[in-house]
């Protein structure tokens, strides 16, 4: 019987177990570091804000892997032999596997800024950060948050969440605008600072200060200001931790490189979730995504592949969503941050600066290219369809009271969002579907 | 927290612990006064005042000597009474004298000269006459036979002796509840008013301004440092508060003569609503309701970005106000038979006991139209109600130990047990209940129409003081509310109630209602489960991309207001395709169910 080994046990690692074993009778075996059990990395802020306890981020209670007879091993493994396939550990003997599949994830991104190993300064990825950050900002007077993403703006979250003044310095002219449209980023950075965060744009960071025992005392900017403070947490992005595999034959760049099999450059051996590089990613794709979803999917091909159904990567329309504080976020298709020479839009914000929505679709065919949705819920089903069969923007706008996906009660703006529409597009003939049809088509 | 925050719940504090000091304010004397309004009939009144005569007018500074008098005496005119009145070995030899050695043929007429003519002989040959009709003119070989059957029947007689003429269990307790509350006197009963203010009214004033100023919060969900806080992390304080919560109910279940001051606290407003005096279910309604509405101002708060919950909320509150305080209080006042028109038989199990029956048909057409009423609830309305729209209707927008749940109890939510192991505990416990409660009422009915009180040697009484005290009392109450701080707020929801288990099975195999889970959005991040009252792991499904139909879901709808990616929907549809396919969709490679 063929031994699968993964390393990490991240959604991509544990989706390519569950899935192996639901589809063969291998031996698995997971191997992580970091922790013993699975758990879910999106609610590391829900711990340090006291929504729930580490216990409850767990997706399987720990009995399941027993049960499925997937074998965890919590160690570090030290190095790779890819000639004799063998894995070698910080403590366990040596192990030995027939297929090997790297989800070592990803680490944060650090750029060389002096002081950026200080005692106080902490990314925000794993769960040894989680108590970093736990440590670090006790009894503090200010923290400092280097870089406007996703992770930097839960870190905002956390640290305001046990009334630490946070100083929030984000690089770009708003916060995440390198991703999304000006109109979004600009509303969000206003809904973080009603959050009272000292969001402070077009800043970024020179150099962080050590007070005389190696701790963090503050930070300068690159305007020369200084902010004191007592904790820095490093959210300039992650990038695809490949520490493990650069000393081996594996090949690299960013990330570890693989086919649209997923495979690497040595037989037997794949690489996926956030470590992974695609040499050749599905068109409109990146070649390293580092997204949830994108390792859930990697784990779910991987594990076709190894159980004898070789199957190529081939992700469905993107999609993404975030929470910003109290604003929800959905995307379906690509709303890319700056037009596209093709790309006409269509932006409507309500008057709550809470709830807004983006459209974009093709100039000249119409069709529907991508949403940005905001504190308002779509059913993801439609959207992958409408974006499939390349419906027209005038079809999503008909039909977007179908899709909508907010609880009961809650008002409905597309009667407002259809209005503003064929106020910006008058040729438009989109009428407001009074009667609900329940089926999906 | 404000400083405004902090003086609230230091007010808060201080009136709860003015609540409980009130307890020991009041003195008691028991006046003739006391003796009159405490009993109603005149010859239970004179022998009562006779045998508590010592107590007389003397004054007690503490409720728990007082009762411990009215047991030691009333105790001791037992023991005379059993003395006088039980049947000895010698009345039966005496009864034995009045047959012949041989060729006995029993005739309860030979009795009536066997004793003397004193009080006691009389009631013994009565007594000794009831119970051996059934041997009337049977013979008997000796009197050694006859004498045997003799004995067994003194026994029995004997053990009923306390019931009939002196002081049973039953009787005392009812007599030290009634006597402790006429014979109640001092700063409770002077200035009533003064203390209703200084302590429930303190109370909701303290606890409001706790909760208002999170107006001034941004709206959204608010659930930082639950865990951290040792009130609903299950800390210090949840746990004394779960130990007050059990030791409120043992006294409001089984010793209701130590809380008469309370009841003399809302004595005003239950004079206003119904026209008596307050008893210790009328502080419990009260208390109950005014709980549901303070916290379920919290709780509108909390949710004020979220519609459902919102609604939701005032649903409770409504319906508590109005259908369970109100309504019933003001039809006892109109001399109607009362009644909580949305409590439902398994969940009302009294419903259909005999007396309950009896009020309801004796009472003309509003009786009869409530007997009508509930029958048709929960025959009709509770399977179609909850094929349109879920157990939800009534769960959580209608009942209750609902209400409660989501107001008081909804800072505990998160405390639900959410492993493979409790779900298998929950099935068994909750429709066991719902056995016994079937069992119970068809052997009530059985009763109620034949008359016989037992079937196949058990005792349907038995039957109804078991259920009672072990699911209507210690399960709905001590354990249903009293755990909140340890397991949650929907304990008895889960594991015990006899209607939700009804309800749920009509919502997990006839029903529109599902929870929908969206694509696949989610990122198992575990705030569904974690939230989900009643302990059901929500991100199981979620993250499978499978629909959630569960018998326990009560549809409160937090599991979609918690998710931060907007994954989760309670609908009502075509029940065609309701538990769906476990499909994620995104990955076109793969095309498989998870």
């Amino acid at each position: 019987m063929k031994h699968v080994v993964i390393i990490g046990n991240g959604i991509a690692g544990i989706t390519a177990a569950r899935h192996i074993r639901k589809n063969s009778d291998f031996n698995i075996t997971v191997i992580s570091a970091e922790s013993e059990y699975f758990w879910s990395r999106t609610a590391l802020m829900y711990i340090y804000m006291g929504h729930m306890k580490y216990e409850h981020t767990k997706p399987y209670e720990d009995w399941f892997w027993k049960k499925n007879r997937i074998n965890l091993v919590h160690d570090y493994v030290k190095a790779i032999d890819t000639s004799s396939k063998k894995l070698l550990f910080d403590q366990n003997k040596p192990l030995s596997y027939d297929i090997l599949i790297l989800a070592t994830g990803a680490q944060p991104n650090k750029f060389g800024w002096p002081g950026q190993d200080l005692k106080g300064v902490s990314g925000m990825v794993s769960l040894q950060d989680l108590k970093k950050i736990e440590d670090h900002t006790k009894n503090i007077n200010r923290g400092v948050i280097i870089g406007g993403g996703l992770i930097g703006i839960e870190l905002a979250e956390m640290l305001n969440s046990r009334n630490i003044p946070v100083s929030f310095l984000v690089r770009e002219s708003q916060f995440w605008d390198n991703v999304l449209p000006q109109q979004e980023a600009s509303m969000i950075s206003r809904h973080i600072k009603q959050h009272h965060i000292d969001l402070r744009l077009k800043t970024e960071l020179k150099e962080i200060l050590s007070d005389d025992h190696g701790y963090v005392r503050a930070v300068v900017t690159g305007d020369g200001v200084e902010i004191p403070c007592q904790f820095v947490g490093l959210t300039a992005g992650v990038h695809p931790n490949i520490k493990l595999v650069k000393e081996s034959t594996i090949e690299t760049n960013r990330g570890i490189l693989v086919n649209e099999f997923l495979e690497t450059n040595i037989p037997d051996i794949y690489a996926i979730g956030d470590c992974a590089e695609h040499k050749h990613p599905p068109p409109g794709r990146a070649p390293v995504e580092q997204v949830w979803y994108t390792g859930r999917i990697m784990g779910e091909t991987v594990a076709q592949t190894v159980s004898g159904n070789k199957t190529a990567y081939q992700p469905g329309p993107w999609f993404n969503s975030a929470k910003f504080f109290d604003i929800e976020y959905q995307t379906y298709g690509r709303v890319w941050n700056k037009l596209k020479e093709n790309e006409a839009e269509f932006y409507w914000e309500h008057e709550s600066e809470q709830l807004a929505m983006h459209f974009v679709f093709d100039k000249v065919s119409k069709t529907f290219l991508g949403i940005n949705s905001f504190g308002i819920r779509l059913r993801h089903e439609f959207f992958d369809q409408w974006l499939k069969n390349s419906v027209s923007i005038d079809h999503v706008l008909k039909h977007l009271k179908e899709a909508n996906f907010d609880p009961e009660f809650f008002k409905s703006y597309e009667e407002d969002i259809i209005s503003a529409y064929k106020a910006d597009y008058p040729d438009s003939k989109v009428s407001i579907k009074r009667k609900k049809v329940l089926g999906i088509f | 927290m404000s400083a405004l925050q902090k003086t609230g719940m230091s007010i808060f504090i201080t009136a709860s612990v003015m609540l409980i000091s009130v307890l020991f304010l009041n003195q008691y004397q028991l006046t003739e006064q006391a003796f009159m309004s405490a009993v109603s009939s005149d010859s239970e009144l004179k022998m009562i005042a006779r045998d508590l005569a010592p107590m007389k007018d003397k004054t007690y500074s503490f409720n728990v000597n007082f009762n411990k008098d009215i047991e030691h005496y009333l105790q001791s005119s037992n023991k005379e009474v059993k003395s006088r009145f039980s049947l000895t070995n010698k009345d039966i030899n005496n009864v034995l004298t009045q047959f012949s050695e041989q060729g006995i043929k029993y005739s309860t007429e030979k009795i009536s000269g066997a004793l003397d003519g004193s009080e006691e002989g009389k009631f013994k040959v009565q007594k000794l006459k009831d119970y051996t009709s059934w041997m009337e003119g049977r013979e008997y070989s000796d009197l050694a036979s006859l004498e045997e059957h003799l004995k067994n029947t003194k026994n029995n007689i004997n053990a009923n002796v306390i019931n009939e003429k002196g002081y049973g269990d039953h009787k005392i307790k009812a007599l030290k509840l009634a006597l402790t509350r006429q014979s109640s006197f001092g700063p409770i009963t002077e200035n009533t008013l003064l203390w209703l203010l200084l302590t429930i009214g303190l109370g909701v004033v303290g606890a409001l301004m706790y909760i208002l100023p999170k107006l001034g919060l941004l709206p959204g969900i608010k659930n930082d440092h639950i865990f951290h806080s040792p009130n609903s992390g299950r800390g210090w304080i949840g746990y004394m508060v779960g130990f007050l919560l059990i030791g409120f109910y043992v006294i409001l279940y089984w010793f209701p003569e130590y809380m008469t001051s309370w009841m003399i606290l809302v004595d005003p407003i239950s004079l206003v609503l119904n026209g008596n005096e307050a008893s210790q279910w009328f502080f419990y309604g009260f208390l109950y309701t005014l709980a549901i509405g303070v916290m379920g101002i919290r709780m509108i708060i909390k949710y004020r970005h979220s519609k459902y919950q919102m609604i939701r909320t005032y649903s409770v509150i409504f319906f508590q106000v109005a259908f369970a305080f109100l309504i019933p209080e003001i039809l006892i006042r109109l001399n109607k038979p009362s009644m909580d028109l949305k409590n439902i038989w398994p969940l009302n199990y009294t419903f259909f006991f005999d007396y309950n029956i009896e009020n309801l048909t004796q009472t003309g057409s509003i009786g009869l139209g409530m007997l009508m009423w509930g029958i048709i609830l929960t025959l009709i309305g509770v399977p179609i109600i909850t094929y349109f729209y879920g157990k939800r209707w009534y769960c959580s927008w209608v009942c209750g130990c609902g209400g409660l749940a989501e107001t008081l109890g909804d800072p505990y939510r998160q405390l639900s047990d959410k492993s493979l192991k409790a779900w298998k505990i929950e099935r068994w416990m909750i429709h066991s209940v719902l056995v016994f409660v079937v069992v119970m009422t068809f052997g009530t009915l059985y009763t109620y129409f034949t008359g016989s009180s037992e079937i196949i040697g058990i005792s349907t009484y038995d039957f109804r003081s078991v259920y009672g005290f072990v699911i209507g009392a210690a399960f709905a109450g001590v354990v249903g509310v009293g755990f909140y701080p340890f397991m949650g707020s929907r304990v008895w929801c889960r594991f015990g109630c006899p209607l939700a288990a009804y309800l749920g099975i009509v919502q997990r195999f006839k029903s529109r209602f599902r929870i929908t889970t969206n694509g696949a959005q989610c990122i198992s991040c575990g705030n569904c489960s974690t939230y989900c009252e009643m302990g059901i792991d929500v991100r199981s499904y979620a993250q499978k991309g499978q629909n959630i139909v569960r018998a326990s879901c009560v549809g409160c709808g937090v599991c979609s207001s918690v998710c931060p990616r907007g994954v989760l929907k309670l609908e009502n549809k075509d029940p065609k395709g309701r538990f769906g396919e476990a499909i994620l969709i995104g990955n076109e490679g793969v095309k498989m169910k998870t």
